[in-house]
């Protein structure tokens, strides 16, 4: 194969899979504390709103970038609200977040459709970009992409080595157990959806700063429930989430690619590649999985806390 | 919270459960508002226009009534799958398969009577949306995969094979580069009621409800189904196959999505184009919801919702309000009935005063209520 055809699309393939890869880990982060969030969609695309709006008048990517993340966390807490303080029920709640979500970015955008933010652009690390085929590909990327590389490690030593990691997962697998040790279940519960919103906004955020730096409707194209699904796929845990969201970074940049070469292809067929490889990809990992079926979810995952008189 | 605690409702809430809707709603449209009057629209005047556009005159009430036949079927064949614990938000794409499957059949047979075409187009479609609706309950049969995930993704692969159709291969030769088919032969377009806008599918929805309601209050199979609806465990204690049970409402839900597509092209656009899509499958599932996941509610639901986007289409003239809004207010009072359900099972109480010892807090217990 022609290194030369390669290399660009690994490295395409990185920086697509990274705001997949944010989306990803934020909503691991709130499955963890037993907390299901359908609302990764519309999170992200306000996240994406927010970052590209505070770009727009601060002139600060950075300071977007903390927006993004604060409007991920921000209508991530209206799920909080609802099943938490509420107790209603986290699928419906998080499919109606994914509503109001989409349908806030879309109408507070329209007027800023094809304006264009000052944004995250690439960066070459000294020495590790000289690398042969790792340099290329992996660092000179933007801050950004950087930045997933110290928050996967980080995520895993979190939830595997810290007593709030720990806390965390108690409240996902067994809340029960939790309270009893003198924790507070709905408190941590409440800090997983408000740290995964987070890191959901981040991952809006990436796409409006770093990956168009151009505002246009329906940014996100499904990438949150592609998010969704890896969390699944990954089997809640960090270093397969890389794998996954780079597999579908891969596959839009080739789609995009192919589209750019001016294939013969419709391009309602090559639009249909991410969607069709989640499904193929949880098919793939319900076969591998087998007979354990559905043993890696937390325990409580997407079971409310109630109070007892 | 504030001083409050909430407190298991001894016995039922009385009149207290028929004050939740609307007050879920009214919540709704003051969040709705004030955000249009953060934006400097005149809240009051707005929802003047919101609701005359809507039931102002007989033209706003037929064209309300003609938007809830599709959110209708969609919403009933949502909740029919929601009652069995499939998680199906697949109703968008089964929708979009059926208005494919309708029109394929339209397309291939233009020269037969009304009479035979429609009827096959009705299976048609009510074959393709049902079919569609049966990938993810296989899979989650056989491999246990989560139906969520595979529903959505559906929605986006059969939208986007309805735009691949009509930018394609069906592509009218006549439509100046324009995505869709031809326009279709008479006996192939759903005909209007006289003297109104409305088309004969409004009555088949009102007699489709009829009976399914009739189904599940008044037949023995509709009294399983409904036994069924806890999940795997009751359904075998019924003696019903959960899983030829979970096939059967997936495939139900897609052909009623499907009819919902096919009276779309059929008689609301009388050819296919990628406009047909507008979203009523998620609109159905905030109509499910609302509704309690009850027929005769679905109607009355459906009903409203449809107002809502007539009012809206409104605004946008009147406004200039982004259409957007519409799903705007769709996701708040979908969250706010979600919150306002929590007053169906519990009360808040002030909370006693701090004692100099306060009795140590209860250990919350996980509830049963599980995706």
């Amino acid at each position: 194969m022609n290194p030369d055809l390669i290399i660009p699309l690994l490295a395409a393939a990185v920086q697509s899979g990274t705001p997949v890869l944010f989306a990803t880990l934020g909503e691991m982060f709130t499955e963890k504390s037993g907390v299901l969030n359908l609302g990764v969609e519309g999170m992200m695309l306000c996240g994406a709103l927010a970052a590209f709006v505070a770009s727009l008048y601060t002139g600060s990517p950075v300071l977007g970038l903390l927006a993004g993340g604060l409007a991920g966390a921000l209508v991530g807490s209206l799920h909080g609200l609802v099943c938490l303080t509420f107790l209603g029920n986290q699928v419906v709640s998080g499919l109606a977040l994914t509503i109001l979500g989409t349908g806030l970015a879309d109408a507070l955008g329209t007027p800023l459709v094809g304006r264009i933010a000052p944004g995250f652009g690439p960066l070459a690390l000294p020495l590790l970009a000289d690398l042969p085929l790792l340099g290329p590909v992996l660092f000179r990327q933007d801050p950004l992409v950087y930045l997933s590389y110290l928050l996967v490690p980080a995520f895993w030593f979190f939830f595997a080595r810290t007593r709030p990691g720990l806390r965390l997962i108690a409240a996902g697998e067994y809340p029960a157990a939790a309270a009893a040790a003198g924790l507070d279940p709905v408190a941590l519960r409440w800090a997983g959806i408000l740290g995964g919103g987070f890191l959901v906004g981040l991952g809006g955020a990436y796409l409006s700063l770093a990956y168009t730096h151009l505002w246009t409707s329906n940014l996100t194209a499904g990438r949150g429930w592609i998010a969704v699904a890896l969390v699944i796929f990954a089997a809640w845990r960090p270093g397969r989430a890389v794998a996954g969201a780079w597999l579908f970074g891969g596959i839009m940049a080739f789609q995009l690619r192919l589209q750019a070469a001016g294939t013969t292809l419709p391009s309602s067929l090559l639009l249909m590649l991410p969607y069709a490889t989640t499904v193929l990809v949880l098919v793939a990992a319900a076969m591998r999985r087998g007979a354990a079926r559905g043993s890696d979810a937390p325990e409580a995952l997407s079971v409310n806390i109630e109070p007892e008189d | 919270m504030f001083g409050l605690t909430a407190h298991k409702r001894t016995e039922p809430p009385g009149w207290g459960s028929v004050c939740i809707f609307p007050a879920a709603l009214a919540l709704a449209l003051f969040l709705g508002l004030g955000l249009l009057a953060l934006t400097g629209r005149p809240p009051l005047a707005v929802l003047g226009a919101l609701l005359s556009g809507a039931f102002g005159s007989v033209r706003a009430v037929e064209e309300t009534l003609l938007k809830t036949a599709p959110i209708f079927l969609c919403s009933l064949g949502v909740a029919a799958t929601f009652r069995i614990k499939v998680w199906n938000i697949g109703a968008e794409g089964q929708y979009a398969l059926g208005a494919v499957g309708g029109t394929a059949v339209a397309l291939a047979f233009p020269g037969l009577p009304a009479s035979v075409l429609l009827p096959l187009m009705f299976l048609g479609a009510a074959l393709a949306g049902a079919l569609w609706a049966a990938i993810p309950a296989l899979l989650r049969q056989r491999l246990a995969v989560n139906e969520i995930i595979t529903t959505l993704m559906l929605n986006y692969l059969g939208i986007l094979f309805l735009d691949w159709l009509v930018y394609g291969p069906w592509k009218d030769p006549a439509s100046h580069g324009f995505p869709m088919t031809a326009l279709f032969a008479p006996g192939a377009v759903l005909p209007r009621i006289p003297g109104t806008r409305l088309h004969w599918g409004l009555p088949l929805c009102a007699a489709l409800g009829l009976g399914l309601w009739f189904f599940l209050s008044r037949t023995r199979l509709g009294f399983e189904l409904k036994a069924s609806g806890e999940g795997r465990r009751t359904a075998t204690y019924a003696r019903m196959p959960y899983d030829a049970l979970v096939l059967l409402v997936m495939g139900l839900c897609g052909a009623l999505a499907g009819w919902a597509g096919l009276i779309e092209t059929s008689a609301g656009l009388g050819r296919l184009q990628p406009t047909v899509m507008a979203g009523y499958g998620f609109t159905a599932i905030v109509v499910a919801w609302l509704a309690r996941l009850r027929p005769l509610a679905i109607a009355m639901a459906a009903f409203l919702l449809a107002a809502l986007r007539v009012g809206v289409e409104n605004l946008m003239l009147d406004f200039s309000v982004p259409a957007a809004f519409g799903r705007i207010l769709e996701g708040l009072i979908l969250l706010c009935v979600l919150a306002g359900q929590f007053f169906t099972t519990f009360t808040l109480r002030r909370s006693k005063p701090l004692a100099p010892n306060p009795a140590p807090e209860p250990a919350p217990k996980p509830t049963g209520e599980a995706a």
